[in-house]
């Protein structure tokens, strides 16, 4: 069934002479080519603050992040509250569903200085480093946050990405550290049983966030995860590829840990105090454990991008959220940790099994064992993002 | 398009209508009618395809806040195929094997379908085609449940001791391939069973009557007649299979990650574009290369 040879004819030569002559076309438009930087500065990328006239504000949140009403799902109690309060009119959109992918939603425009139609945005404290970084975010007015102020957590303050509090607020945070299902498996303390204990075999995952499974391992090393070297980065990387290599770890994963883990398919993992509690509250069996090392601490940012025009409207919305009552009201919905000082004791009046919770609130002991992940600049994430995917195969 | 492709063979039949459609003016009407489709390929095919041409050869010392400056860096091919080579190889391995394992249960599918269902051939068909109605990634979420650790299937492999007792099915290479299997499996059933429904019964009696056995007649009747769906389905079949990386993702594990996923994880996690697209066209390129190959030694005319 081979196909011969076709003769030349005037209609072959004529579309090769063509292809060829595309071609060359083609190479030579592909050498006009190439990316400008995407870096802004404050000078060079100027937002207008339109909040005086229009009482609008556009909120890009993840999804399940916001109280609603048991009865009618569509009622948002106190978000709803803030908008009949100060009569701006919120568009909440629940876009935000991975970091990465609503980057690449947005940074076409931010690296050319457009709207991006958005007047706050919640991205966690690694890509809330990044963009800060390329100069795509507003800086707040101080004065016009005193709630923030005054009830941020103190741990929370002063992170490297934002030593002033004024470009990245916590809208809520978490701890990662290890998890297990108690039906399938005995308890487990360190990171190091995790990685060796020999029935754990082929029943373990690791986040797929560099962030949270290294700090975790840096930790355990005995180093810190807010201050360390390339050689520390590699000796936890070299711990983990070991776990990798010998079969240890099944998989690296996202938020999916959480079905596997409740199911038993896997006995334990690293994982989110957030996932966890509310596995726990259908299946008491389901733990979430500190290690003994150190957790990691992290936080969803709320971040006004370049080009918003409702930034006074946004700090109202900021402020509004650091009110110890409306801290707690959100609190008792979300589970995850509340950045928001003075919101435990509002917490007792509304659920006081929340408020003893340590995982919503956490004690003073949980926190000096929190760390939050070192800000890295632009070659250092590449570098350290780039071996980690290596040992995860990816 | 006909009047450009239409050799003069000297037949003496100079096509009176052909000529009155050259000078009329609707001689520019089936270029009209392509305009659309065109357009929709080039601004959609064309440009980003030439904007991956461009990215695979950037500087790679470049970064989102610098840009990336053009220098043609070739570099960049073999710097990525030595990087990733292992999950390059295992992309082809697994879509052949899967592809294999199809062919095995698709072949006799296809051919029951067509020729021996009788009155029940439409609901089989419909059945190959149901489980498509719903999305890829639920379809192989459920795999997920169904290759569980505690679930019933793992449990009779291992009581009859197929498994070991602590073995398991889910986030092993055996999870993903099945999953490939599965998922493009009708891809490979429904073209082969266009060309098995056109197969004349009357040639196979022929076949038998002149003391062809049953085997010798499938070689050398339905086989070959049969060959166009064929190709088209392994085509169809292997070209997505090898850039997937669903599977991969949900039913394996870091090692058995195939090349589509180090490709997702270059443009969205690392930001290393003139990687991943270089990467891009090195499965672009090993993909065309396998089917050149495999159409010239099995091709017929009518797949292309």
């Amino acid at each position: 069934m081979r196909t011969p040879l076709r003769p030349l004819t005037r209609r072959g030569l004529l579309t090769g002479t063509l292809g060829s002559a595309a071609l060359v076309a083609a190479g030579g438009a592909l050498a006009g080519c190439g990316t400008k930087g995407a870096q802004q500065t404050e000078t060079g990328c100027v937002s207008e603050d339109l909040s005086g006239t229009e009482k609008k504000l556009a909120f890009s949140n993840w999804p399940q992040y916001m109280d609603v009403d048991e009865s009618d799902e569509s009622k948002r109690p106190t978000l709803d509250a803030f908008i009949a309060k100060s009569g701006i009119a919120v568009t909440y959109t629940e876009d935000v569903n991975d970091n990465n992918e609503f980057f690449g939603k947005v940074q076409n425009q931010l690296a050319g200085c457009q709207p991006t139609e958005r007047d706050i945005m919640v991205l966690t404290d690694w890509m809330a480093a990044r963009m800060i970084r390329l100069g795509w975010v507003q800086k707040l007015d101080k004065s016009k946050l005193p709630n923030v102020e005054a009830n941020l957590l103190s741990s929370l303050r002063g992170r490297s990405f934002d030593k002033e509090n004024q470009l990245a607020i916590p809208w809520q945070s978490g701890l990662a550290g290890l998890a297990y299902n108690g039906k399938v498996t005995k308890e487990i303390r360190t990171v190091d049983e995790l990685l060796t204990r020999p029935d754990l075999k082929g029943k373990v995952t690791a986040l797929s966030e560099m962030r949270d499974t290294m700090g975790l391992l840096l930790q355990s090393n005995g180093h810190d995860p807010s201050n360390f070297t390339a050689a520390q980065f590699d000796d936890a990387l070299n711990k983990l590829k070991k776990a990798v290599d010998s079969g240890q770890i099944r998989k690296f994963t996202g938020n999916d840990y959480a079905p596997d883990l409740a199911k038993g398919d896997i006995a334990a993992c690293v994982g989110w105090s957030g996932d966890v509690i509310q596995l726990g509250f259908e299946d008491e069996n389901v733990k979430f454990v500190v290690p003994e090392s150190g957790v990691m601490l992290w936080s969803d940012n709320m971040l006004v991008p370049n080009k918003a025009t409702h930034k006074a409207n946004a700090e109202q919305l900021m402020n509004y959220y650091y009110d110890p009552a409306v801290a707690a009201q959100l609190a008792a919905y979300v589970n995850y940790i509340c950045p928001v000082q003075g919101a435990q004791a509002e917490m007792e009046k509304i659920d006081p099994e929340l408020a003893a919770n340590p995982l919503i609130f956490p004690d003073d002991a949980m926190l000096a064992k929190s760390k939050v992940f070192m800000a890295l600049d632009e070659k250092q994430e590449r570098e350290y993002e780039g071996k980690f995917q290596q040992v995860i195969g990816a | 398009m006909t009047a450009l492709a239409h050799v003069p063979t000297g037949s003496g039949q100079p096509a009176a209508p052909e000529r009155a459609v050259r000078s009329g003016r609707y001689r520019f009407l089936p270029y009209l009618l392509l305009l659309p489709g065109a357009a929709w390929l080039f601004l959609f095919f064309a440009v980003p395809l030439f904007q991956l041409a461009a990215a695979s050869l950037y500087d790679p010392s470049g970064s989102l806040s610098t840009g990336y400056a053009l220098t043609w860096a070739f570099g960049n091919y073999p710097d990525a195929l030595a990087a990733y080579w292992p999950q390059f190889t295992r992309s082809f391995r697994y879509a052949g094997i899967a592809l294999v394992l199809a062919l095995l249960m698709g072949y006799p599918l296809a051919y029951a379908i067509a020729q021996k269902a009788g009155r029940w051939k439409n609901l089989l068909l419909v059945c190959v085609i149901a489980p498509m109605f719903t999305s890829f990634l639920v379809r192989t979420l459920a795999w997920k449940t169904i290759l569980s650790d505690n679930g019933w299937l793992v449990g009779l492999l291992r009581d009859v001791h197929l498994l070991a007792s602590d073995g398991r099915l889910l986030a092993t290479p055996v999870a993903v391939v099945l999953g490939l299997t599965y998922n493009f499996l009708p891809f490979l059933v429904l073209p082969l069973y266009a060309s098995l429904e056109r197969l004349d019964h009357r040639l196979l009696e022929a076949a038998s009557d002149l003391y062809a056995s049953p085997v010798r007649a499938f070689r050398r009747v339905t086989l070959p007649l049969s060959m166009p769906g064929l190709v088209a389905g392994t085509l169809l079949f292997f070209i997505p299979a090898s850039g997937d990386y669903i599977n991969a993702e949900l039913l394996g594990t870091p090692n058995e990650y195939m090349i589509g996923n180090v490709i997702d994880s270059a443009f969205l996690v690392r930001l290393d574009y003139p990687q991943g697209a270089a990467l891009s066209f090195l499965l672009m390129a090993a993909i065309l290369a396998v089917v050149f190959v495999y159409l010239r030694r099995a091709g017929t005319e009518e797949v292309l």
